[in-house]
């Protein structure tokens, strides 16, 4: 029998299953009546599922669905996802057991349950042990892999004092390491994913790889950048690198290594990073300033204008719009009327008309 | 000039070369490990956190680069990446109904809804190192906890201990005034209003005038109705520059 789409609630006393579409379809199982329950994999074509397995029903049962069943067991089928966190609460309530402590709103007769009325079904002693077998292959693999784990940490933790080592030498020794072994350095700690020690940097804490990835996103970003007006935040570019690319993505910290080498590199886009922190890539063609000088015509036409209206208007993200402002107003020509309405701006009447 | 290469540096030479030996030596044992357990990697979240925490406490941030051997042998760079991606679009795709503040369950149903059925689930525990991971782009990540859970921020709006404390305040109702502050927190009226009007400019709080007693500042971030509301296509758009 299946119930289709529908929200699934955990209470403390109860699994609650809700239809989607006809609200008045609610039906729920008493988390006392839960003897264990295990994930099953989504595999091809099948969801992630939680199996349920129950105690067979208590004579006193309230009425639901059926009055009785030949499983033992029902499947939560998960189409959406959110299986692993389901798992997890639902696993914590069955381990607390708060519905003993607590008395509920209605007649389910908790003591009743616990106590005498335990008829166990013969196949439900089988069930428990077939699982309990499962469990236990399952735990030897994941000890198998923590173990492993643990080895492999040793290992690292290894490379770790090595580098520490070697980075020490270099600080004690400044000026005598060649470049060339800065960077074959810098190589292994980028490998190792171990943060650069060493003080003193050539190329920001950039490596080979970022100096090619430098290159490479002067490139791929030209386009977009003059699509948008020359100028794009690092948090568009992330993104628009990562969907273009698809596997092997750029972590951010990767992103922020390239770019911080534009400059010294001389390529045609560079990295700017406003007074609110914001970071941008610009074209070296753009100048912001000169944009400001037309961002103070567009207010002056309108009167005043929000961050948001002067997105929208000139067609600009409203991060971008609102640096460009501020940008406005440090320079003098705009002033800011801040109330709980929001942030407007006003061509700067104080230095235009003295 | 060559004599004074001195000892130490031919010693840091040896010591390089060391090091590039037992780099080799690591790869093997890694692509060994990702061999055996790669898919416990990828399907069981709490060897997902056991692994992340054994690297914090050696000093190795496996997420760091896409080109470091964590990512490129165990594949857990791109699934990080790829999930900050997917957390920016559903930020800036809701940050005008509830000014760049969500909670991270809201964050994370929506991410799950974007992801699709054919996709590999995603815990909290992966959205909050996602999250951490994006704060270099400089755009105003943060993570702030409230109640039992976290909100999440995604603009570079300001947010000190005052305006944290009071979003923690209203996390129990969705709301909260001036009176509560002053009587949980031990305020004067001024700097609870101050916090107030700062979360009132920033979109981050909605105020009620017309609640009975008193004026009544919401958080559309906590308005637990807003959750299951789907992305709407203009929504959509905003998400993708």
């Amino acid at each position: 029998v299946k119930f289709d789409s529908g929200v699934l609630l955990l209470s403390t006393h109860r699994l609650i299953w809700r239809d989607q579409k006809n609200h008045e379809c609610c039906i729920a199982v008493p988390l006392s009546q839960i003897v264990f329950i295990e994930e099953q994999a989504a595999g091809i074509g099948k969801s992630a599922k939680i199996v349920v397995h129950l105690h067979p029903a208590p004579l006193n049962k309230e009425p639901g669905p059926f009055q009785s069943s030949k499983y033992s067991y029902i499947k939560l089928s998960f189409k959406e996802h959110g299986q692993i966190e389901f798992y997890r609460r639902l696993s914590e309530e069955i381990i607390q057991r708060r519905w003993e402590n607590m008395p509920t709103g209605q007649a389910i007769q908790v003591n009743k349950d616990t106590q005498a009325g335990r008829i166990r079904a013969v196949g439900i002693v089988g069930i428990e042990r077939k699982l309990e077998e499962k469990r236990k292959e399952t735990d030897k693999n994941i000890s198998e892999a923590f173990e492993d784990l643990s080895k492999l940490m040793e290992k690292a933790k290894e490379m770790v004092e090595l580098s520490k080592s070697i980075a020490n030498k270099i600080k004690e020794k400044q000026g005598d390491i060649t470049e060339d072994e800065t960077i074959r350095f810098k190589s292994y700690l980028l490998s190792m994913g171990i943060a650069n020690p060493v003080t003193r940097e050539t190329y920001g804490s950039g490596t080979q790889y970022h100096m090619q990835l430098a290159k490479q996103l002067a490139g791929i970003l030209q386009a977009p950048l003059e699509e948008r007006g020359g100028i794009m935040s690092l948090t568009e570019v992330y993104c628009l690198v990562n969907r273009a690319r698809g596997l092997e993505l750029l972590s951010p910290e990767d992103l922020v290594n390239a770019c911080k080498m534009l400059e010294s590199l001389k390529l045609p886009i560079r990295l700017r990073i406003f007074d609110s922190g914001v970071m941008v890539i610009e074209l070296q063609s753009h100048n912001e300033e000169e944009m400001v000088a037309s961002a103070l015509e567009t207010v002056s036409e309108k009167g005043s204008l929000t961050a948001d209206e002067f997105a929208k208007l000139v067609g600009m993200s409203v991060l971008l719009a609102k640096e460009r402002l501020l940008l406005a107003e440090k320079m003098g020509h705009l002033c800011r009327d801040d109330s709980v309405e929001g942030l407007r701006f006003y061509p700067n009447l104080f230095l235009t008309q003295s | 000039q060559a004599k004074y290469k001195e000892r130490g540096t031919v010693l840091a030479e040896d010591q390089l070369a060391q090091m590039s030996k037992q780099l080799d030596m690591f790869k093997t044992n890694l692509e060994e490990f990702a061999s055996k357990h790669k898919q416990e990697i990828r399907k069981n979240p709490a060897f997902r956190v056991q692994f992340q925490d054994m690297c914090a406490t050696i000093g190795v941030d496996p997420l760091a680069s896409g080109k470091g051997f964590w990512s490129e042998m165990l594949g857990v760079g791109d699934f990080y990446y790829e999930l900050g991606v997917q957390i920016i679009e559903v930020c800036l795709a809701l940050k005008h109904r509830n000014g760049g503040l969500i909670t991270l369950e809201e964050l994370h149903q929506q991410v799950l809804k974007g992801r699709g059925k054919f996709a590999q689930d995603v815990s909290q525990d992966d959205l909050l190192r996602a999250i951490k991971k994006l704060k270099v782009l400089g755009n105003g990540f943060g993570i702030i906890p409230v109640g039992g859970t976290y909100l999440i921020q995604s603009v570079p709006a300001e947010l000190n201990m005052d305006h944290t404390v009071v979003l923690q305040l209203a996390e129990k109702k969705g709301f909260v005034t001036v009176s509560e502050i002053k009587s949980s927190l031990k305020w004067e009226t001024e700097r609870a209003k101050q916090v107030l009007e700062h979360l009132l400019k920033e979109g981050m709080a909605w105020l009620d005038e017309q609640a009975p007693e008193e004026p009544q500042y919401w958080l559309p971030a906590l308005f637990t109705e807003l959750y299951s509301q789907e992305i709407t296509p203009e929504e959509a758009k905003e998400a993708i520059p």
